[in-house]
């Protein structure tokens, strides 16, 4: 039996699981009967189609445009890719080539039999699904030959626009003990509903996440990696409108950790619920295959709510996106959940309930690597009180054992981080895990005292809300704003015009395969 | 390391405080300390904490301290450093535009509002263009507030819409239209690249396409906005950092008071 340090009755705890798995279920009966434009593209590069236009449109995109205005996309590009093949004896990619040049109208094709088309596409599923496992098995021999640095994980982020520069910035910090390297994304990108191409060199607040800069830092961190001796983890964000295509891409390319959280978009970027809840699906799908952590926000939930008073939206938050999660296939070990409350640091006894919620949310996800992240909202410009406040939250973050700690940078708010601002972070995050390493073996908590109240009371909040989430279903909840005081309609928000409902002939193998369920 | 962290010599400086030549203090008045830190893009050596005092020597500081020092990264080099500036300016010839307009209590700009007005005055904000930081429009516009300053949502005299993050232009203005807003409260948070200039001048732009510029009040904010650089801009006014809901409120009641009542 598990024996908390706050006191808290893990009855509730497997009570709490259970109200999040109910709600889970239900979204994914919904899921089950739908696919979108970015899960069909997904599947396009998962066949191997890549590259642009002289438009400069992604070939994925032209296939699957092409099929939705024909009002085929219920049946899936599997389906008509694979009929395609059968029918030219071309590939995927020249069958996209062909499409977007109009030489191939791929609406207008005798249907083949179920047997050949499958058939027909194995070679390039065996294909995709080789070069993820390769990806993966690369991942453990390097953890195995150079190893890893130790928990919680140093992640760090690099945002200066220009991928070959994000090189120069990720190398500086793996040298100064980063062990997690996340290239923000470009303001916006999340909005897009496609991925752009090839290496780039413009973006503003970060790097446009593509293939081929996937491909280029994690040349770069495996280089570095073996020059210091130690695995260095990518880090890219599966969130906004394309969240299972960059899971593929992530996949093909090798990354390791991914910003993956089930309502973070809903919630935060007003994209359609229905479409983020059939797109994380799969994208969780494929990052589970791929041996990816996931990162939920819920870090970021309570920038507007009050973030003492609102603590139990955070934990119901990471109790549903554990059980969406897991439906997904993703094992608890790859669930980074994110957590800490962006109190203000003015409150009396705030260590003190950030510590509770930080040990609290420890306990009821054991085996997962907790993603902890001092809060934004609070850095002024005041680079020497930041300081501090990154300092307090590392402490929290050695003393409760979480998995990875997203470093505060003092210039938070002023500035993206300068390679002097990550060593100032990066150094002092290594003092504090050094030097208070086993506090958390040592000190008790008070019986009755503030830091086990307050965690009791957060997880029974928190209960109490997943409770009334339960009963509502998710989607009408979200419509209510009972959560995170946000309100979203089921058919407003950005994206709703890209989801699907699937026919009786659509397919998607890729699923099966990835959660163990069929085999090659 | 430099020797020099406690200086023994004795300071010559005129210590008479002279609002026309004004410097930085450390402790003494005029001594002109500062303290700054920076990397320069080469290796750790002697030639680089060199290269690092001349540099101060070139911004003008005489006696300038290399205290740290630490290679980043192979080729890059930090510093922090100490000196005396020689520069000084006239403070006493300065003059920076400011919005004007007294602050006023949330009950008080309701019944400026009340009085002065006689009708709830509709606003609406949003963080435009790519922008996904809502931190600074909630702080002005939610019921909450920030730091203890309510929010527009919360005066009964405003009908406040916050549209939140990521707001085209083109979305902002027909909302703008739809809810006859008498003001549009801008914030812009991402700066790299100067992407938020751009993107309030397309603004202003589209508004005097559909002949609305002049008929609302326009105003932006962000931490590296200015009042100043608002006006450039064409925009009525802006506000920057360590403003709040109640700077926004007032000066919006006074400045229509004003448009409508002369």
């Amino acid at each position: 039996m598990q024996q908390s340090k706050l006191g808290l009755d893990f009855d509730k705890v497997k009570g709490a699981k259970k109200s999040a798995q109910n709600i889970a279920t239900a979204v994914q009966n919904f899921v089950e009967d739908y696919t979108t434009v970015t899960v069909e593209r997904t599947l396009c590069r998962l066949l191997g189609i890549d590259g642009i236009d002289a438009n400069e449109v992604p070939l994925p995109k032209i296939v699957v445009d092409n099929l939705k205005e024909a009002g085929l996309l219920g049946q899936g590009v599997m389906f008509h890719i694979g009929n395609a093949i059968v029918e030219t004896g071309l590939s995927p990619q020249a069958i996209a080539e062909q499409i977007s040049s109009q030489m191939l109208n791929i609406s207008q094709l005798t249907i083949y039999e179920q047997a050949d088309r499958e058939a027909a596409l194995q070679p390039y599923i065996n294909q995709a699904i080789e070069r993820v496992v390769a990806n993966r098995r690369r991942r453990e021999n390097y953890i195995a030959t150079l190893g890893e640095g130790s928990k919680p994980y140093i992640y760090v982020i690099v945002a200066t626009g220009n991928i070959y520069e994000d090189v120069v910035q990720a190398q500086a910090a793996a040298r100064q003990g980063a062990d997690i390297i996340a290239v923000i994304r470009t303001t916006g990108q999340s909005l897009l509903d496609y991925v752009p191409y090839g290496a780039t060199t413009e973006g503003f607040g970060g790097t446009f996440a593509t293939q081929q800069n996937f491909k280029i830092m994690r040349t770069a961190l495996n280089e570095v990696g073996e020059e210091i001796g130690r695995y260095v983890r990518l880090c890219n964000y599966c969130s906004g409108l394309c969240m299972p295509e960059i899971a593929a891409m992530g996949a093909l390319e090798g990354l390791d950790v991914m910003l993956n959280d089930a309502l973070y978009g809903i919630l935060f970027r007003d994209i359609n619920m229905q479409r983020t809840l059939v797109d994380q699906y799969f994208s969780r799908v494929i990052n589970a295959f791929a041996g990816v952590i996931i990162n939920t926000g819920e870090d970021n939930y309570l920038t507007t709510a009050d973030a003492f008073e609102e603590a139990r939206t955070v934990l119901a938050s990471d109790l549903i996106n554990e059980q969406l999660a897991l439906l997904a296939g993703l094992p608890e070990e790859q669930m980074g959940l994110g957590h800490a409350f962006e109190m203000t640091p003015d409150m009396e006894n705030g260590f003190l309930y950030e510590l509770a919620q930080a040990q609290m949310t420890r306990e009821i996800f054991p085996k997962a690597p907790l993603k902890y992240m001092p809060p934004t909202k609070f850095m002024t410009g005041n680079i020497f009180r930041g300081q501090i406040q990154n300092a307090l939250f590392n402490e929290i973050s050695i003393w409760t054992g979480q998995g990875i700690q997203l470093l505060g940078m003092m210039t938070e708010a002023v500035h993206t981080p300068f390679m002097s601002d990550r060593f100032v972070a990066i150094e002092n995050a290594r003092y504090i895990f050094n030097n208070m390493k086993n506090i958390g073996d040592e000190v008790e908590f008070k019986q009755d005292g503030i830091i086990r109240r307050r965690a009791q009371q957060v997880l029974q909040e928190a209960i109490e809300l997943l409770e009334r989430i339960e009963q509502e279903g998710l989607f009408s909840a979200l419509e209510k704003g009972i959560f995170g005081d946000v309100k979203r309609s089921k058919t407003g928000g950005k994206g709703l015009a890209g989801v699907v409902q699937k026919t009786k002939e659509y397919s998607n193998p890729f699923i099966g395969i990835m959660k163990g369920e069929t085999t090659l | 390391m430099s020797g020099g962290n406690y200086s023994m010599e004795k300071n010559e400086v005129d210590q008479t405080l002279d609002l026309t030549n004004i410097k930085p203090y450390g402790d003494t008045m005029n001594d002109g300390k500062t303290q700054l830190s920076f990397t320069l893009p080469v290796a750790c050596n002697d030639e680089a904490i060199e290269a690092a005092k001349l540099l101060m020597k070139k911004m003008g500081f005489v006696n300038p301290q290399v205290v740290y020092y630490k290679e980043l990264t192979s080729g890059f080099t930090f510093f922090n450093c100490y000196g005396s500036c020689t520069h000084t300016v006239d403070y006493t010839t300065i003059s920076v535009p400011k919005v004007e307009s007294s602050v006023m209590s949330m009950e008080d700009t309701d019944a400026f509002i009340k009085e002065n007005i006689g009708r709830q005055i509709v606003v609406i904000g949003a963080s435009t263009g790519t922008d996904a930081h809502t931190v600074g429009i909630d702080a002005i516009m939610n019921m909450k507030g920030y730091a203890g300053h309510y929010g527009l949502e919360r005066y009964e005299m405003f009908d406040a819409l916050n549209m939140g993050s990521q707001v085209l232009n083109e979305d902002f203005i027909a909302k703008a239209i739809e809810l006859k807003a008498d003001v549009l409260l801008v914030s812009q948070t991402v700066t790299q690249k100067d992407v938020h200039i751009k993107n309030l001048i397309e603004l202003v732009e589209m508004l005097e396409a559909e002949g609305l510029r002049h008929k609302v009040l326009l105003i932006c904010g962000g931490p590296r906005l200015s009042h100043e650089l608002a006006k450039e801009l064409g925009y009525d006014a802006g506000f920057s950092m360590n403003s709040y809901a109640d700077d926004v409120a007032s000066y919006i009641a006074q400045e229509l008071d004003k448009r409508i009542n002369g």
